[in-house]
C-alpha cells in the first residue's frame, strides 16, 4: 500500500549515489526486501518507472531478493528462521523462550548498474 | 557501448525515518513528554477509545493528541470538544504518518503542557505497522467486528505493538469471534504484547488500558 513512499526513497538514495558516481545513467537497482514487507515486486517496478520518468533512472531494472524473517531467542541465543506466512509460532525451537526479530523487515539497497 | 559500472550503496530506505524518530523519542524524554502511536482499521474505534482515555485520565496527565487519521477536522474538534489540546496533522491522503511529520506536529505545540501525547495514525494496518513514528510505545486496536483472524492476515502490525485493545467487546455474543484463538495468535506473533479487552461504549475494561498507559508515562517522564 505504500509502494509509492518507498520506491520515492529508492530513487533519492539511487540518484544522489550516481550523481556522486558522474553516472549518467542508472541500469538497474539490486535491492534486499525483508519477506514481512506487503510489497509486490511487481507493484515496486511499476511505482518506480512512473517516479524515475525523466531522471537518469528511467527505465531501471529494480532486482528484488527476498531476505527470510529471522529471529533469536531472548534466553537461549539460538537463531532461527521463521517462515510468517504459514504462521509458524514466534518460540524458540531449542527451549521455547520468546523471540526478537532480528532482520526480516528491511528494504536495503545493494548496489547500482550505471553507465 | 558504454560500460555498465556497479556502484555499492549499501543504504537502509527507512534509515533517514529512523534517526528522526529517535530524535524525536530524546527530545520527548528531555521534555518529559511520553508519547504512544495508536493504529488500527477505519472504524476500528480509534477516536472512541481516545475519547474514552481521555475522560479517564485528563484529571491524572496533561493530555494532547495529535490527529493523522483523516484529511479532515472532524476527529481533532470531537477531540478539543473534550476539553484537549488537538492538533491536526494533514496527512493528503498518506497511507501512515512517518516521524518527520509527526516532529512538525510536536514542534507545534509547547511540550510543557503535556505529559502524554497520543497520534491517531491513518486507518490502515499494513503501512504504519513499518514506520516508526518516534512515539515511546505503540499500541493497536482490534475490534471485534473486524474478526480474530486479524493476526493472521496483518501480522507486522502485532509484532511492532507493546498493547492490544480489542474494542467493541459488546458485541461479542452477536458474534463468532474467538478470543482464545486470537489470543493464541497474537501471542504467537508477539509473546510480550499487553491485552486489553474493552468496550469504548459501556466502558467495560477501559480502566485497566488507563492504568498500564499510566504506568508506562509516569514510568517514561519520571
Amino acid at each position: 500500500m505504500h509502494e509509492l513512499p518507498v520506491t520515492e526513497s529508492i530513487l533519492n538514495i539511487c540518484v544522489k549515489h550516481a550523481e556522486a558516481n558522474n553516472a549518467k545513467k542508472i541500469v538497474a537497482i539490486e535491492l534486499k526486501v525483508g519477506e514481512m514487507s506487503d510489497l509486490e515486486d511487481e507493484w515496486m517496478q511499476k511505482y518506480f518507472d512512473y517516479l524515475a520518468k525523466d531522471s537518469i533512472a528511467e527505465g531501471a531494472k529494480l532486482k528484488i531478493e527476498r531476505t527470510p524473517v529471522v529471529v533469536q531467542c531472548n534466553l537461549c541465543a539460538h537463531t532461527f528462521n521463521v517462515d510468517i506466512k504459514k504462521r509458524e509460532k514466534l518460540l524458540c525451537p531449542e527451549c521455547e523462550g520468546t523471540c526478537t526479530l532480528i532482520s526480516g523487515k528491511e528494504y536495503h539497497i545493494k548496489n547500482m548498474e550505471v553507465v | 557501448m558504454e560500460e555498465v559500472r556497479l556502484i555499492e550503496v549499501k543504504e537502509d530506505i527507512l534509515a533517514d525515518n529512523t534517526v528522526v524518530a529517535d530524535d524525536l523519542r530524546s527530545k520527548l524524554k528531555k521534555e518529559k513528554t511520553f508519547m504512544l502511536n495508536l493504529m488500527a482499521s477505519p472504524g476500528a474505534g480509534k477516536t472512541t477509545l481516545i475519547l474514552r482515555t481521555i475522560e479517564a485520565m485528563k484529571n491524572d496527565l496533561k493530555m494532547g493528541v495529535i490527529e493523522a487519521d483523516i484529511d479532515s477536522i472532524v476527529d481533532a474538534e470531537k477531540v478539543q470538544a473534550h476539553g484537549v489540546e488537538a492538533i491536526q496533522l494533514r496527512t493528503g491522503g498518506f497511507c501512515h504518518v512517518d516521524a518527520s511529520m509527526v516532529l512538525k506536529g510536536v514542534n507545534a505545540m509547547d511540550l510543557d503542557n503535556f505529559d502524554l501525547l497520543i497520534i491517531e495514525n491513518v486507518g490502515n494496518l499494513v503501512c504504519p505497522a513499518e514506520v516508526d513514528t518516534g512515539s515511546v510505545k505503540n499500541a493497536m486496536i482490534l475490534s471485534v467486528p473486524e474478526g480474530d483472524d486479524k493476526p493472521l492476515k496483518y501480522p507486522m502490525i502485532f509484532t511492532v505493538c507493546d498493547a492490544l485493545v480489542v474494542n467493541k467487546i459488546d458485541y461479542l455474543e452477536l458474534s463468532d469471534f474467538d478470543m482464545s484463538a486470537m489470543r493464541e495468535r497474537v501471542l504467537t506473533l508477539n509473546p510480550d504484547i499487553k491485552i486489553f479487552e474493552v468496550s469504548s461504549k459501556t466502558g467495560e475494561g477501559i480502566e485497566a488500558w488507563a492504568n498500564w498507559l499510566k504506568e508506562e508515562t509516569n514510568a517514561f517522564i519520571g
